[in-house]
């Protein structure tokens, strides 16, 4: 594509670990090929060259944490004609949303020493939670190629391909001996979205929801199932409260965890 | 021009992972005040860690930084193994240093070719640098493929890996499943080989510091996850005795603590430092490379770092040859550990420099205290020293160039300031 064709694409980071932003670094074979078919308007992480919006496409990483993030993306959103959150703290505010079950004063003063110095919000939020969002892509990290299909998709103006159905389908496809079956394993996998190809359990390990919730899901029913085979409520609750902790099927069950303690 | 008042004002840092800014005043020939200002938010790990379950630091703690996952899972597992007296040896220790092999190669690769080279020879970024010279660039990805490859067979991915846990991993790869890697590394570590010669021809700055310099050193290997605690100033101490010579400050101008050495003061750690103190655990091709590129068995030019780093970058592909080709497969992935009431600490060296973490559980395994120390809280003052000196002895250039310049000396630590945020801690205030 030529020059002025070429969509200007935007990368904003919030609060975040900065890893999904570099899975669009870690796109070796790649990453000169997506830099010839749009323009990188914005995007620290990899240049100090900066183009003023409007933006065709912005990429946003990270959760709302201060207030002066709060009003950041409104007026990234005013700028921007698409945009897509990427990762579990652009998606459900992430590990620390951790927070959000916690006073965060108390946070404040357990971390740093003086805690006048830390200006932060009582809540860690996605960023749907403060504006319009086009298009969620999950995970923690996201999978590279989901992050090309979506790009690949804005630029072919047709909607993402991303399966939003559960782990356990990829398992089966991959042919992995179910964990929770078979051996009794802590696994989030049944309520879980896929992306990440069924990792944990062809590595021997149950699924900890990397990708939050999946469409339509009976957090409570596998609750109880891991109740069953030996799993106690703390541990069913920290299970359901972490990376997604914010998104709603998991936070409702860790509460209800929590007040059954 | 003596009298000459400058502002310098960079109001978001690029390439570095993270977000920070630069706050630079010049007056009458010195530099009147410097802040490296960290306006990266808060995400209080430390405070959320506290009643999790030891098991899943390494997991949790991989979230504070998506450059470096693998250097948390390692301070996090070596600090919970010290807890329970644990020591994990044979392949599971090897493949503990090929899944770090693989996240050196991956982040120097990328901080040398695609965040730093591009400052000594003008370019605003890679891809800009990349139409000039594609081959080179395309080189550097293929090494850094490499390295990230080698996180996704022993770990799962490359980001977050999935596959470490406390007495070791979930599952182990079979021969067959590392063997691919070695033909590959061979190629990096051919590649790495040039592409020390081709970073000693950057046009170079001509600056030296007498740094304290502090890493881990090993009996008899380049430090990664073992060792002890050393400087050239005489700092010799096991990573259970770290809280003894290092304190932390909070400054108010920064969301990240600064980290100094006790009646002191500031450090350097990072490539620069590992290199000064264990030149001579080096394999013979880096060291060989390091001579042949110029550089004596100790370099104190900060913008040298990455050529110092590129040595890093062969080491790692040359010591992840070895293991992988003396690997048998162990008979079980993990060696059973239970917890103890009690303390562990431990320290390993993430590309960026030592990661200290330490963690106080209970019987059943529940964190009730967690301390982690990132190595850019550590570099901080350093680097706020280095752009000082670095502007005052170059106060002919223009603003656009000094801007730079002071970008390209931060740049030099390869900062983190995702890692740097979260941090710390409380007995500050009492020591001052």
């Amino acid at each position: 594509m030529r020059g002025a064709k070429r969509p200007l694409v935007a990368v904003w980071k919030f609060a975040s670990c900065d890893g999904c932003q570099l899975s669009l670094l870690d796109c070796e074979d790649e990453l000169l090929a997506v830099a010839g078919a749009i323009r990188i308007a914005y995007f620290p992480e990899a240049t100090r060259a900066v183009v003023e919006g409007p933006y065709d496409l912005s990429l946003v990483e990270g959760s709302v944490t201060t207030y002066h993030d709060a009003q950041r993306i409104q007026k990234i959103r005013n700028e921007s004609k698409v945009l897509i959150t990427i990762g579990a703290c652009a998606t459900a505010g992430g590990i620390q949303a951790l927070r959000n079950f916690a006073d965060v004063r108390e946070y404040t003063s357990a971390v740093y020493a003086r805690p006048e110095y830390i200006e932060t919000l009582a809540r860690s939020s996605a960023i749907a939670d403060h504006v319009k969002v086009d298009f969620e892509l999950r995970g923690c990290p996201i999978n590279k190629y989901q992050l090309l299909e979506v790009i690949s998709a804005f630029l072919h103006g047709r909607k993402p391909q991303i399966p939003s159905y559960s782990v356990c389908v990829e398992c089966k496809r991959r042919g992995t001996v179910c964990v929770l079956v078979s051996r009794g394993e802590a696994c989030l996998g049944p309520v879980t979205q896929a992306g990440c190809a069924g990792l944990c359990p062809a590595y021997s390990r149950g699924c900890f929801g990397c990708y939050g919730p999946s469409e339509s899901v009976n957090a409570p029913s596998l609750s109880r199932h891991l109740g069953e085979v030996g799993l106690g409520i703390d541990a069913r609750m920290r299970l359901f409260r972490s990376f997604n902790a914010a998104a709603e099927p998991f936070r409702r069950e860790s509460e209800a965890l929590e007040q059954g303690r | 021009m003596a009298s000459r008042t400058v502002s310098i004002d960079v109001e978001t840092l690029a390439r570095v992972e993270g977000e920070g800014a630069l706050h630079l005043r010049v007056k009458g020939g010195k530099v009147s005040d410097v802040r490296l200002r960290i306006y990266e938010p808060p995400r209080f790990f430390e405070a959320f860690l506290r009643g999790r379950a030891w098991t899943e630091a390494p997991d949790i703690t991989a979230r504070i930084c998506g450059i470096c996952p693998v250097a948390y899972q390692m301070s996090a597992v070596h600090a919970m193994e010290a807890v329970a007296g644990v020591i994990v040896k044979g392949q599971l220790r090897e493949l503990r240093r090929l899944l770090y092999c693989g996240e050196w190669i991956e982040s120097h690769t990328l901080h040398v070719f695609m965040l730093h080279a591009p400052d000594f020879l003008g370019y605003d970024d890679v891809i800009r640098m990349a139409a000039d010279h594609p081959e080179l660039v395309q080189r550097a990805l293929a090494v850094k493929k490499t390295g990230n490859d080698i996180v996704n067979v022993v770990g799962g991915r490359e980001i977050h890996p999935i596959n470490v846990r406390v007495g070791g991993f979930y599952r182990v790869p079979t021969r067959g499943e590392l063997e691919p890697l070695l033909e590959r590394l061979k190629r990096a570590r051919d590649e790495a080989v040039d592409f020390v010669k081709f970073v000693a021809t950057l046009p170079m700055q001509e600056l030296e510091f007498d740094y304290e310099f502090v890493a881990l050193r090993h009996p008899s290997e380049y430090p990664f996850n073992e060792g002890n605690i050393a400087s050239n100033k005489g700092i010799d101490v096991t990573p259970a005795d770290y809280e003894k010579v290092f304190r932390e400050q909070h400054v108010a101008h920064s969301n990240a603590l600064h980290s100094v050495v006790r009646d002191r003061g500031n450090y350097h750690t990072g490539p620069l430092a590992r290199y000064a103190l264990n030149f001579d655990r080096l394999s013979p091709i880096a060291q060989q490379a390091a001579i042949e590129a110029g550089l004596g068995p100790v370099c104190r030019n900060p913008f040298q770092s990455i050529l110092v780093r590129t040595i890093e970058l062969l080491y790692a592909c040359d010591e992840a040859v070895r293991i992988i080709e003396q690997y048998e497969r162990p008979d079980r992935p993990f060696v059973e550990a239970q917890p103890k009431v009690g303390v562990g600490a431990a320290c390993t060296e993430a590309p960026r420099g030592t990661l200290y973490h330490r963690y106080r559980i209970d019987e059943l395994g529940k964190i009730l205290e967690a301390k982690i120390v990132p190595p850019t809280a550590q570099n901080l003052p350093t680097i706020e020293d280095d752009v000082r000196r670095f502007v005052e002895s170059h106060l002919d250039l223009g603003q656009n160039e000094m801007t730079w310049r002071c970008e390209q000396t931060i740049r030099n630590y390869d900062p983190c300031i995702s890692c740097a945020t979260h941090f710390l801690k409380l007995d500050i205030e009492r020591e001052d």
